[in-house]
């Protein structure tokens, strides 16, 4: 059991249009996922753009509704809670934090990196201004950046060193998960390797989670320990990274993981010869890994700690969405 | 073997933007040439002078701000030197460009058949029948599926995939020698990218023409480059075949790119290269003695050299300076 629980989350959008402007049909930008979120572990969530990992990453911190499922927190139901001012879900609000790929965005542009830093830990806790200082200046020395910065303002600071105080801020309300959307995308590659560094670092310094979101599936290799791979709203694919990523067996996980760019030209022929073989053999297979209506079927063992949405075998031999293991589990 | 003539020679390129009354070169003094029948990658991370560099070669900047030296030569002329009228006609007839967004290079209120007819129509004498039949072939040879369907529609209408493969058709209209690509599958998902990719490299295996391919992603340039130029703060700081580059890198900067490209971690303290400090503004760069020393500052101040030029080093290979030659990473020994 992870200290999160998701269980089978949808968030459905209405599409208006009409006369009346009256619900003509929903985006299924979410259908139907579980996540089990254990501490100090890493989770990767990779797919393309549009297939839902922000609006399930924004759903879990409490800035988009749920349209149906449940998140537990410590086994308590938090679902379309997190942004309750109630105190009961206080320590909900605290201990799970996000990252955007654009920090700057979720930065006052008029507040010094000082009151940034600082925000969650008035929220939170009761320091003296003292101490906050004091924190404050700690948690920028761990992202790499000197005392003088809390002086500054965000316009200052370079697209990596924003991330970078992105990072110490998700961090000051000493969260249990911090969900990461592309921390890293706008970033040059040895930017990239900094900001990712420290993120490791402050992941074994405070035992946190992550929820790493990215299109890259470079990065996310380089930082989780589970993945799943989502398409439109659905996971194809989830559990341990070597599972994933060593033995896929979902044709859109394969044919995701073909198109990474091989950094050997000797083999470059090879690579491109098997890259059209599988985006082949997805065209010719669609059927057998989507339903009638084109949606991902329900998850099922494969094998330890790794989960595949193939197709039932017969009706009824598919696990309910509900009981199936969720990853994370060792 | 493909031909060995150049087709397009880029000689002590200076392209410097003004700053109040002082010019600060973007592009400081690049060489290359682009041979037919190649791609030649140029990479290097943001703000190092790439889309600068392409620009200039296509003539695309406001001569009020920019102070453009050197020549551009392509058939005889240096096209730094023509008017604007001129520049015109080279560009889509010898030169075609694709940019990384392709909804910013696509007009959003014309049809994709009206777009591409209109750079026919410019650039050649085909009558409407002939354009018509122009404008298919060329979405198919771009992989548009249905494009008597697709040539109706309009920009916003298609996906980013499709829209960069129109971008594309446009490019080759009139079947240009040359082609510059500046970052074309930034903006797209990897299968995209992937096929986009192909699709280049298939169009210049079949049209012979040579294309320089700019991107900030070494797989990119590992999946498609015949040759590769790696640029650091407006120079090249290393030049060769794509195969020596990743078996082979010398210049400190290379190598310290390659290092900090995401892996698997072998240990649970692995960590990725990190370059330090960050590629200064223009007007803050180091215009004497070398560009890349503050940013490897373990390596002793005598190991650089004065004013780095870039030798060769082994044929197809070239590399600024010879501080590779005793280059480490920190804590490494030599
Ligand atoms: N507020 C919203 N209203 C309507 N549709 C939305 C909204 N937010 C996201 N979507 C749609 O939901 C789907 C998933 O989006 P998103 O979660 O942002 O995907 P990703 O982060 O994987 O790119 C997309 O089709 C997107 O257009
Ligand atoms: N029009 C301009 N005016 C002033 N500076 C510019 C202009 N265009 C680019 N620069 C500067 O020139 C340098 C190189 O930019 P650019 O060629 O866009 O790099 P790249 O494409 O490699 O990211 C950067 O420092 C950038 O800020
Ligand atoms: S040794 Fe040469 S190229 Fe290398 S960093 Fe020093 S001066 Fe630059
Ligand atoms: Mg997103
Ligand atoms: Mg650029």
């Amino acid at each position: 059991m992870g200290f999160i629980e998701v269980k089978d989350l949808k968030v459905h959008y209405p599409i208006r249009g009409g006369v009346l402007n009256t619900i003509q049909d929903y985006v299924k930008a979410v259908d139907g996922i579980n996540l089990s979120i254990e501490s100090g572990k890493t989770y990767g969530l990779v797919g393309e753009s549009g297939s839902g990992k922000t609006t399930i990453g924004k759903t879990i911190i409490g800035l988009e509704k749920a349209t149906s499922g449940d998140i537990y927190y410590e086994d308590q139901l938090v679902t379309n809670r997190a942004r309750s001012r109630q105190k009961k879900y206080a320590a909900y609000n605290k201990d799970v934090q996000m990252i955007f790929q654009d920090a700057t965005s979720s930065m006052n542009p008029k507040k010094r990196i000082l009151d940034v830093v600082a925000e969650p830990m008035r929220n939170y806790f009761d320091y003296t201004p003292e101490e906050v200082k004091r924190k404050v200046v700690d948690l920028l020395e761990i992202v790499g950046m000197n005392a003088e910065a809390m002086y500054k303002y965000p316009h200052e600071f370079s697209g990596g060193q924003r991330q970078r105080i992105g990072v110490a801020r998700a961090v000051a309300s000493d969260p249990k998960l911090i969900i990461a959307d592309e921390p890293t995308s706008a970033l040059d590659l040895s930017v990239q390797a900094q900001v990712l560094n420290f993120m490791r670092r402050i992941q074994k310094e405070y035992n946190l989670s992550y929820l790493f979101i990215s299109h890259d599936l470079g990065v996310v290799q380089h930082m989780s320990d589970d993945i799943a791979i989502m398409h439109k709203g659905r996971f194809v694919e989830q559990g341990s990274k070597n599972a994933v990523y060593n033995n896929p067996q979902h044709i859109y996980t394969k044919r995701l993981l073909s198109a990474i760019p091989d950094m050997d030209p000797t083999t470059r022929a090879a690579h491109k010869v098997e890259r059209q073989r599988v985006e082949a053999e997805y065209d010719a297979q669609e059927t057998e890994y989507y339903d009638p209506d084109g949606r991902v079927y329900d998850l099922q063992e494969f094998g330890d700690n790794h989960l595949v949405a193939l197709k039932p075998e017969e009706p009824n031999a598919s696990l309910q969405n509900e009981k199936v293991k969720t990853g994370g589990e060792r | 073997m493909a031909v060995e003539r150049s087709l397009l020679e880029v000689n002590n390129l200076e392209t410097g933007f003004r700053f109040g009354e002082v010019y600060h070169n973007a592009v400081d003094g690049v060489s290359l040439t682009l041979k037919n029948n190649e791609i030649l990658a140029i990479v290097g991370e943001s703000g190092c002078g790439k889309s600068t560099l392409a620009t200039s070669i296509m003539g695309l900047h406001d001569p009020k701000n920019t102070q453009i030296k050197g020549e551009v030569l392509y058939k005889d002329l240096n096209l730094l030197d023509l008017n604007e009228k001129l520049y015109n006609r080279i560009r889509g007839n010898d030169i075609g460009m694709i940019f990384q967004d392709p909804l910013g290079s696509l007009n959003p209120l014309m049809t994709i058949f009206n777009q591409i007819s209109e750079s026919l129509e410019y650039h050649s004498d085909l009558n409407e029948e002939q354009r018509k039949e122009r404008v298919l072939e060329l979405l198919n040879q771009v992989g548009i599926p249905r494009p008597e369907m697709i040539m109706k529609a309009y920009p916003h209408e298609l996906s980013g995939g499709m829209r960069q493969r129109v971008v594309i058709a446009i490019a080759l209209a009139n079947k240009p020698p040359i082609i510059i690509a500046d970052e074309p599958t930034t903006a797209l998902d990897v299968t995209i990218q992937a096929q986009i990719l192909d699709l280049m490299v298939d169009i210049q295996d079949e049209t012979g023409s040579g294309i320089i391919l700019i991107t900030h992603d070494l797989g990119v340039v590992a999946e498609t480059a015949d040759r590769v130029a790696v640029m650091y703060a407006g120079q090249v700081v290393e030049e060769a075949t794509v195969e020596e580059l990743f078996a082979n890198p010398l210049h400190p900067y290379t190598r310290s790119l390659l290092n900090s490209i995401p892996h698997e971690l072998e240990a649970d303290d692995d960590e990725l290269h990190v370059i330090h400090g960050t590629v200064p503004s223009l007007q803050k760069l180091p215009r004497k003695g070398c560009r890349f020393a503050p940013r490897i500052p373990w390596i002793k101040e005598e190991a650089h050299e004065e004013d780095p030029v870039l030798h060769e080093v082994s044929p197809n290979h070239k590399v600024r300076c010879t501080c590779w030659k005793h280059f480490h990473f920190e804590g490494e020994e030599k």
